[in-house]
């Protein structure tokens, strides 16, 4: 970075800092720092005493099925919702690339879902598909399917990911939608006229330069589905029935909010910790870095 | 490929590129609007039932088109009070949601604007130290802290009050890098000839970096506004009271599948509502919204 002109006060600084870092401290800082302390420590059942017991938490996390189950639960949730929203986004991108009339009407209509609440956008989904009062579960057990999502676990994946997916698609439209426009045009004409089909022209030019927004979007889409997704399993199925959509955020606020068991509740944060960390390294180093090549 | 024409192309219509068939143009406007209509939907089959009965949507299939409660059912929602979420009104949900998301989009703006100013334009011991400090919070969002944040809160007295709802998530990384980003694209000359000219850090700040900033500010509004209104597990944890929840709180009270007597045309009313008023807002600023989301992501 070359000198820059700066201004040569020496108190202003700290006070322009100060509002962030003290919200920062108190709020960000101070509960991971505790979070990191309690996951090393085991309360007896009255919260009278505890000891610390370095990384027994963690080991009986790790061991426990029902955590090994809610990881499986989380990869099966996160793997089919990316999987699904950027599918149809890019679909509908590329379908919009192509258009050119009335293309600003179907980007206004289709950014919609974004401005809808996770857990509103597992709402309306329920409102549609619940047993009692949902016209198109109606129109399914019309079919004759027995459709129960508040029974049947796969049936209860099955709509917290068309959700979820359904409100990410927007936002992987629009990203697909600058993607493909950075692509110049010529490129593409040019292998039309060396007689390339349109299929052919989308998988050997198009798909390949589109990877670094491609990559882009699966990072942001799995820490979609990872963190931002609580609202809908919060609203729609209780991490129900059973423990078939416990993703790994509901089992942390389930165990440590509603059971009350502080020292696993605390492991799985730091575990989570661990996951957003290891995420956050992946977006900006190899992220950034790819976006210059697209 | 068209036929040359004396005319310019009219603009807003569909140009062939070679290799392009009309046939495939009709198939792109197809698949665009089937996907429009899956996206529309569940928001307009949502719209459907909040204008009809009770006794209607207890009865599916529900039909296609707006029933006539429509006065009547906004009505009672809005001023009459919900009786699963202890008698308030929905108009309460909709003045806090709007508080909170306000409070939250221009509370980020202000002090991320600030701490990037600070690390931008000034040069002072601990710099890149308090740098990374923001930066790191990005790792930090409040799924994995539950507990001991909401600790925090409790020891605070935050619980059930405005500052509890907005002052923890207006600590922002993203923002900050944002601006410190734009900031770090002026020239240093603009700051040389600020500062020839007399003008103070306050002054250059005002005059000149604020009104620089302006599309950036808007782009991020729009963003920190949609943030804060779609909130879900901070308000849930840190209110109580039924006329402090937010409206996607509210919501998810209201229902019940268990009982019967969930107010079904209410929920409806209140859903709409609760998605309504942060649509305007994307579409309303889709220019800003747009250009803001796709440029500070990457």
């Amino acid at each position: 970075m070359s000198p820059r002109v700066v201004f040569p006060n020496k108190i202003l600084p700290y006070l322009l800092l100060a509002p962030q870092l003290a919200i920062t401290l108190v709020f960000f800082y101070w509960p991971a720092s505790q979070a990191l302390y309690q996951s090393m420590l085991r309360e007896d059942p009255f919260g009278l005493s505890s000891k610390f017991v370095w990384f027994a938490n963690f080991r009986k996390v790790l061991s426990d099925p029902n955590y090994l189950n809610s990881v499986h639960v989380t990869i099966v949730f996160s793997v089919a919702t990316a999987a699904v929203a950027m599918s149809v986004a890019l679909l509908l991108a590329v379908m919009a690339d192509k258009v050119v009339r009335s293309r600003g009407l179907y980007r206004t209509l289709m950014i919609w879902p974004y401005a809808v609440a996770p857990a509103i956008a597992g709402m309306l989904w329920l409102f549609l598909f619940n047993p009692s009062i949902g016209s198109l579960a109606y129109g399914l057990r019309w079919l004759g399917i027995s459709w129960d999502p508040l029974l049947n676990g796969s049936q209860a994946m099955v709509l917290v990911v068309a959700a979820a997916s359904w409100k990410q698609i927007s936002y992987n439209f629009l990203f697909f939608v600058a993607g493909l426009q950075a692509i110049p045009k010529t490129l593409i004409e040019a292998a039309a006229i060396d007689g390339a089909g349109e299929h052919k022209r989308f998988w050997t030019i198009v798909f390949p330069l589109l990877a670094p927004t491609t990559f882009f979007l699966l990072v942001v889409n799995t820490v979609y589905a990872f963190f931002d997704t609580f609202g809908i399993i919060h609203a729609v199925t209780g991490g129900g029935p059973g423990k078939a959509t416990e993703t790994l955020v509901y089992k942390v606020y389930n165990d440590g909010f509603v059971n009350l068991i502080l020292g696993d509740s605390a492991a799985q944060s730091v575990i989570l910790m661990a996951i957003v960390i290891a995420l956050t390294a992946i977006q900006f180093r190899y992220v950034e870095r790819k976006v210059h090549y697209g | 490929m068209a036929e040359p024409s004396t005319r310019p192309p009219a603009s807003g219509h569909d140009k062939l590129m070679i290799g392009q068939s009309a046939a495939g143009i009709w198939l792109a406007h197809a698949v665009l609007i089937l996907g429009i209509l899956i996206v529309a939907f569940p928001i307009y089959y949502t719209f459907v039932a909040s204008t009809h009965s009770l006794q209607t949507i207890l009865r599916p299939p529900l039909p296609l088109l707006p029933g006539d409660r429509f006065v009547e059912n906004y009505w009672e929602a809005l001023f009459g009070g919900v009786g699963r979420i202890g008698g308030v009104p929905v108009g309460t949900l909709l003045l806090n949601t709007t508080i909170v998301a306000l409070g939250i989009a221009v509370g980020k703006i202000i002090i991320s604007i600030l701490s990037a100013y600070a690390i931008v334009f000034f040069r002072f011991r601990g710099r890149m130290f308090f740098f990374w400090l923001i930066f790191i919070t990005l790792m930090l969002p409040v799924e994995v802290r539950i507990l001991p944040t909401y600790k925090v809160m409790v020891d605070l007295g935050l619980i059930d009050t405005y500052t509890g709802l907005i002052v923890p998530l207006i600590a922002s990384a993203t923002a900050t890098l944002l601006f410190r980003q734009f900031f770090l694209t002026i020239p240093g000359e603009l700051v040389e000839a600020a500062r020839v000219d007399g003008a103070g850090p306050w002054r250059f700040f005002k005059d000149i970096l604020l009104p620089l900033s302006r599309t950036n500010i808007a782009a991020l509004f729009v963003i920190l506004f949609i943030y804060g209104w779609t909130q879900y597990l901070w308000p849930l944890l840190v209110t109580n009271r039924n006329d402090m929840n937010t409206i996607v709180i509210a919501l998810k009270k209201m229902i019940s599948f268990a009982d019967a007597d969930t107010e079904w045309h209410l929920v409806m009313v209140t859903s709409m509502l609760a998605i309504v008023p942060p649509i305007l807002v994307v579409v309303l600023m889709q220019r800003w919204f747009v250009r803001g989301l796709v440029e500070t992501e990457k």
